[in-house]
């Protein structure tokens, strides 16, 4: 292997690791503050990517548009998500959230299905992401160097809301003690809202730039995205936004380099990530950057 | 005038409390005592809008409260300062206090009444870059109260302020309760600490078994046979 193929085989990892990090934020930030595994969010996901052609193909609209349109729309539809099938158990047991989560993930899937059929449906790319960008030796697609850079942007504008903002203040303090800063005056529900709308626009990204990526659409895309998603924030200690990132691109970068390396075993891709989880499970369970989450009393 | 009438709270099919009635007036010290499990918790935390499962009517200046939630209850003027001070240790003392002040959007007014909680505690003067978790027991209670404060409450309601702290430093708390009702705040305080909550109190509620056993000023309490038998161990 050369050191052009090299590179490229990096910049791809990085794509790869940016998408799933986008979605691990999401997974982690629900996990943070309602100790919540959102199954719907692969869902969201897998919508976000159908509005944008939706859009693109049935009100002809301007990608850039429709784009905008899907993630403000997908975010607004993890806010309706948090609210018609999680808030209402609160106060229950935890276990009926989770329960609560794969009926939606069900749900939404169904409903996909129904809507949009389920044959998978190829994605016709917009011209502006088709041609090759040359680089001495180094050919890249133009999505492989746009997918980690708005992904970048975003993952910076979400540092800004978490850490700079006063509703960031609201996500951090209630992560840690709902109930005490329910009574500073914090408005609890509403900042969940928030952080499900940040987390579902974040997955509609993901899953846009996905669908661009391996260009083409079908009601379960979400799923094996939104699980290695998922290891990758477990893998970076499930809770940390940092943690959600890094996982997703160690994730990203394991994934390609042992494809890339060893060929032979590109079948067993998707393995790879399961038996991370494992190893994580085993040995750590915190992940890299989890503190040792004490149940709240 | 904070007012409860016939407050009754259910925990599960527990009947927590069973009809409390009491008054804190304007500007006073009103402490409520009693044994653990008396109610003295629930009825602070049916106050603050925490409890759903309760019946009666809270008013505050002639107006319901009962069905609000907590940030309309700290809207309308009254914080509570929960047991075992529930700071943030992630949070740094600043951001602490600025969370306090989450309901309010006042930025000029905020930013007064920080300095007046560090003028209050200048120990959180020193330490306010520092992580709320790092900070000693004294200095947690202190930023437990200064960010109660920060909401710019009329009525204060703190539940156990000196639980688990060296006998030095619950001297200074009831001296910080006597500090922020001299500047106008009023007080409703749970304490175990009978003795030194009805020394400070203008006024005092001894709670048994979800209900008001007793009432009247706390110095008449503190010479009450009763209560000394009962809770101040002579």
């Amino acid at each position: 292997m050369n050191s052009a193929m090299f590179i490229q085989h990096l910049l791809n990892s990085l794509t790869l690791g940016s998408l799933y990090a986008l979605i691990a934020i999401g997974y982690t930030m629900v996990y943070g503050i309602l100790r919540l595994i959102n199954f719907a969010h692969s869902e969201i996901f897998m919508l976000g990517a159908y509005f944008v052609f939706w859009g693109v193909t049935l009100f002809s609209l301007p990608w850039p548009l429709a784009m905008l349109l899907s993630v403000v729309f997908t975010a607004g539809l993890g806010i309706l998500v948090d609210r018609v099938a999680y808030r209402p158990l609160r106060d229950a047991p935890r276990i009926s959230a989770l329960i609560s989560a794969i009926g939606v993930s069900f749900f939404l899937q169904n409903v996909a299905i129904v809507f949009f059929q389920a044959i998978p449906r190829a994605v016709y790319r917009p011209a502006w992401l088709e041609n090759p960008i040359i680089l001495g030796e180094v050919r890249l697609l133009p999505l492989t160097l746009f997918v980690p850079a708005l992904s970048l942007l975003l993952m910076l504008g979400l540092v800004y809301v978490v850490y700079r903002t006063k509703t960031g203040l609201g996500m951090r303090a209630i992560s840690k003690d709902i109930e005490t800063s329910y009574l500073m005056g914090v408005p609890v529900n509403r900042i969940i809202a928030i952080t499900f709308g940040i987390g579902s626009a974040l997955a509609a990204a993901s899953g846009i730039m996905w669908a661009l990526r391996y260009p083409q659409l079908q009601p379960i895309m979400g799923g094996i995205p939104g699980f290695k998603a998922f290891i990758a924030a477990v893998f970076g200690g499930i809770g940390s936004i940092q943690g959600a990132v890094i996982g997703g691109l160690v994730l990203g970068f394991i994934e390609i380099m042992t494809v890339a390396f060893f060929p032979d075993l590109a079948g067993y891709r998707d393995a790879f990530a399961f038996i991370l989880l494992i190893a994580i499970l085993l040995y750590k369970p915190t992940g890299l950057l989890g503190a040792r989450q004490e149940d709240k009393v | 005038m904070l007012k409860v009438q016939d407050l009754h709270v259910w925990y599960g099919g527990i009947h927590a409390l069973k009809g409390v009635s009491l008054e804190v007036p304007r500007g006073r010290i009103v402490t409520l005592i009693g044994a653990n499990g008396a109610g003295k918790s629930s009825t602070l935390r049916a106050i603050a809008g925490l409890i759903r499962n309760k019946k009666g009517v809270i008013t505050y200046k002639d107006r319901d409260l009962t069905r609000l939630d907590p940030v309309g209850v700290v809207k309308s003027g009254i914080v509570m300062s929960p047991e075992g001070r529930r700071i943030f240790p992630h949070l740094s003392v600043f951001e602490n206090l600025q969370l306090g002040a989450y309901s309010r959007s006042d930025a000029d007014g905020i930013a007064r009444d920080v300095e007046w909680v560090y003028e209050l505690f200048p120990r959180l003067r020193e330490r306010r870059e520092q992580k709320g978790g790092t900070l000693s027991g004294g200095e947690q209670q202190m930023l437990a109260v200064g960010r109660a404060l920060m909401s710019a409450p009329e009525v204060v309601m703190l539940d156990e302020p000196s639980l688990g702290l060296a006998p030095l430093l619950v001297r200074d708390v009831f001296e910080i309760i006597k500090v922020i009702n001299e500047r106008g705040m009023t007080v409703l305080l749970v304490e175990q600490n009978a003795f030194a909550a009805l020394k400070i109190a203008h006024y005092a509620y001894v709670l048994e078994t979800g209900g008001v056993a007793l009432h009247g000023p706390g110095k008449d309490l503190l010479r009450d046979e009763r209560v000394c038998r009962a809770y101040l161990g002579g």
